[in-house]
């Protein structure tokens, strides 16, 4: 089952136009900076911006940190809001059961689906991001990257904080599809699904930024969504992403729970 | 028990009409579900019978295809049993499912696949075989090619090559979902409406299909609300009303004689005077109706009264009027 939904993902034209949107939007911001050389200012703009103009190898990063705020999440929040919603609402939901699927597996196999989309999606943008930052901004003939600290970085270096911010930035993902996934078995419409999980989001991102709502802050789930950018700090500050880390655990544990719990109970009408 | 001994075309033909309950296919005892407040299925004590064509009737938003979701594990009941292949659902479905063909409310596939690759996909979801690690392993990817061939062969869609299902007519798309259901070489077919969507001959084709399908040992379970299909298919009826069956019998025994006879004569005006009335009334198309009268008598009478007596049969009830007489 699960090499059924993988193959649907990659058979899907879906599933490529929004990869391929995701990556051009970086693409775009790399071709405006190289052409004009005009960067943000330090702590205006998108995240490290301001840094990428002196180093494309820090672009990838960047990449990620444009495509985050919006555009990565919708696009996540509508493939997993998509996954039992969809087949629900194109018939097929009740035939697959029926073949017989397991109402498990196929939430198992839904979930490892939305997972691989999240991967190849990250991957895909941090890829693009660093030939865009590579070939439009250059190395500028340096071997080192200078961290915001300003203490510099060999490649290696840069290569496994990209590496551990690639992974961060998808578990924060997967915290986003697990509320979708969860929503998705609720409803027979993939569009409320995915609406009601980019919902989750915005409550938390307005929520996070409101004092009053101090008490809970650090258990939103977009708290901690910026953390990664420590991971290029020297030393790395590792308080932000360890706790960002865990916040999606609880998350995801809870809400694929009570998606698997509801799943295999309910009634299927669709 | 070897894929050749499954395989429904070389299992001998069993008897139709009811039998012992060991060779039932559907039993259900007491099967209820509630909506909060609302009783869709009430009670329903439904049997079916190895080799019946069981015609499941009711109006719309009877509970017929509750109780069709039910049988097949979708929707769980909110009391009763259900035994579909001898053995309780949900409890047991992964493994009596694999031996149930199924079409629910209407054909289900992914729009932007052919019907190649939609059966490709829905067969490769599923397991081979049924929990048992003796069942046939009739879901066997060994064989998908060629059972895929097979059952859109049987529903006249091997031409469709590779157009995507988005651009078939509401009829083609039924018959994928019929070949979807025909895919393992199922024991059991649950079909609701499956004629929906398909213009006359279709639904003759695929009739002809079923009835092929059943002589070779297949029964089918045929939940619709068109009385005229059931009457051509099914050899048993159930009649659910409000979510209560009012009737579960033999088709020949729901057209049962009423009693009267008709008898078609060459002049009307004149039978009724020798006969008199009320003992004779005649039908819109013209057949005397006689509702007391001992035939050999009347038709005596009326030759010696000089009307030529040209044919006399019992009245026998429409199915239409059995139905809307136990539903209303």
């Amino acid at each position: 089952m699960i090499g059924v939904e993988l193959r649907k993902l990659l058979g899907r034209p879906r599933t490529w136009v929004s990869i391929g949107l995701l990556c051009l939007l970086p693409v775009v911001v790399a071709v405006f900076l190289a052409v004009t050389g005009i960067a943000p200012r330090p702590g205006q703009g998108p995240t490290l911006l301001s840094a990428v103009l002196g180093n494309g190898a820090l672009f990838p990063a960047a990449a990620l940190g444009i495509v985050l705020p919006f555009f990565l999440p919708i696009a996540v929040a509508v493939q997993a809001g998509e996954s039992v919603a969809g087949e629900a609402q194109s018939g097929t939901l009740r035939y697959l059961l029926v073949r017989p699927v397991g109402r498990t597996r196929l939430l198992v196999a839904k979930l490892v689906s939305v997972l691989a989309y999240t991967l190849l999606a990250v991957l895909s943008v941090a890829a693009t991001g660093y030939l865009a930052g590579i070939s439009l901004l250059g190395n500028s003939g340096q071997v080192t990257t200078t961290t915001l600290s300003g203490t510099t970085l060999t490649p290696a270096d840069l290569a496994w904080r990209t590496g551990v911010m690639v992974l961060y930035i998808g578990w924060s993902m997967v915290g986003v599809a697990s509320v979708a996934l969860f929503l998705s078995t609720l409803t027979d419409s993939p569009l409320a699904a995915a609406l009601g999980g980019l919902a989750v989001l915005v409550s938390s991102t307005v929520l996070v930024t409101l004092d009053a709502a101090g008490a809970v802050r650090d258990y939103l789930p977009t708290r901690y969504w910026l953390a990664w950018v420590d991971l290029f700090r020297d030393p790395v500050p590792w308080g932000d992403v360890t706790a960002g880390v865990l916040v999606q655990t609880g998350y995801v544990v809870v809400l694929l729970g009570a998606a698997w719990a509801n799943f295999s109970t309910r009634d299927v009408t669709s | 028990m070897t894929a050749r001994e499954h395989d429904p075309a070389r299992r001998p033909a069993p008897t139709t009409g009811g039998g012992a309950d060991g060779d039932a296919v559907v039993v259900t005892r007491g099967l209820t579900k509630r909506y909060g407040r609302v009783t869709a299925v009430d009670d329903l004590d439904l049997r079916v019978a190895a080799g019946d064509r069981y015609g499941f009737l009711g109006p719309n938003g009877s509970g017929k295809t509750t109780t069709v979701r039910m049988l097949l594990g979708l929707v769980h009941a909110t009391s009763g049993e259900i035994e579909v292949l001898g053995r309780r659902v949900p409890r047991h479905a992964k493994d009596v499912l694999p031996e149930v063909g199924a079409l629910v409310e209407g054909p289900g596939a992914y729009p932007h696949l052919s019907a190649r690759a939609n059966l490709r996909l829905l067969d490769a979801a599923g397991p081979a075989r049924g929990g048992d690690p003796l069942a046939p392993d009739t879901g066997s990817r060994r064989t998908r090619r060629s059972r895929i061939e097979a059952a859109l062969e049987q529903v006249g869609l091997t031409d469709v090559g590779r157009r995507p299902v988005r651009a078939y007519s509401l009829g083609m798309r039924q018959r994928l979902g019929l070949a979807a259901a025909l895919l393992r070489g199922p024991r059991l077919l649950v079909l609701d409406e499956p004629t929906n969507g398909l213009d006359p001959r279709g639904i003759a084709e695929i009739r002809d299909l079923l009835l092929d399908l059943n002589r070779r040992g297949t029964a089918v379970f045929l939940s619709s609300h068109l009385l005229a299909e059931v009457e051509l298919f099914c050899t048993r009826v159930g009649v659910l009303h409000r979510g209560r069956l009012v009737a579960q019998d033999d088709l020949d025994a729901l057209r049962g004689p009423t009693g009267r006879t008709l008898v078609r004569v060459d002049d009307v005006d004149a039978a009724t005077r020798v006969l008199g009335l009320p003992a004779a009334r005649t039908t819109d198309d013209g057949l005397l109706v006689l509702d007391d009268l001992p035939v050999p008598e009347a038709t005596a009478a009326l030759v010696r009264g000089g009307v030529a007596v040209l044919e006399a049969a019992p009245e026998r009830r429409t199915l239409e009027q059995s139905v809307l007489g136990l539903t209303s």
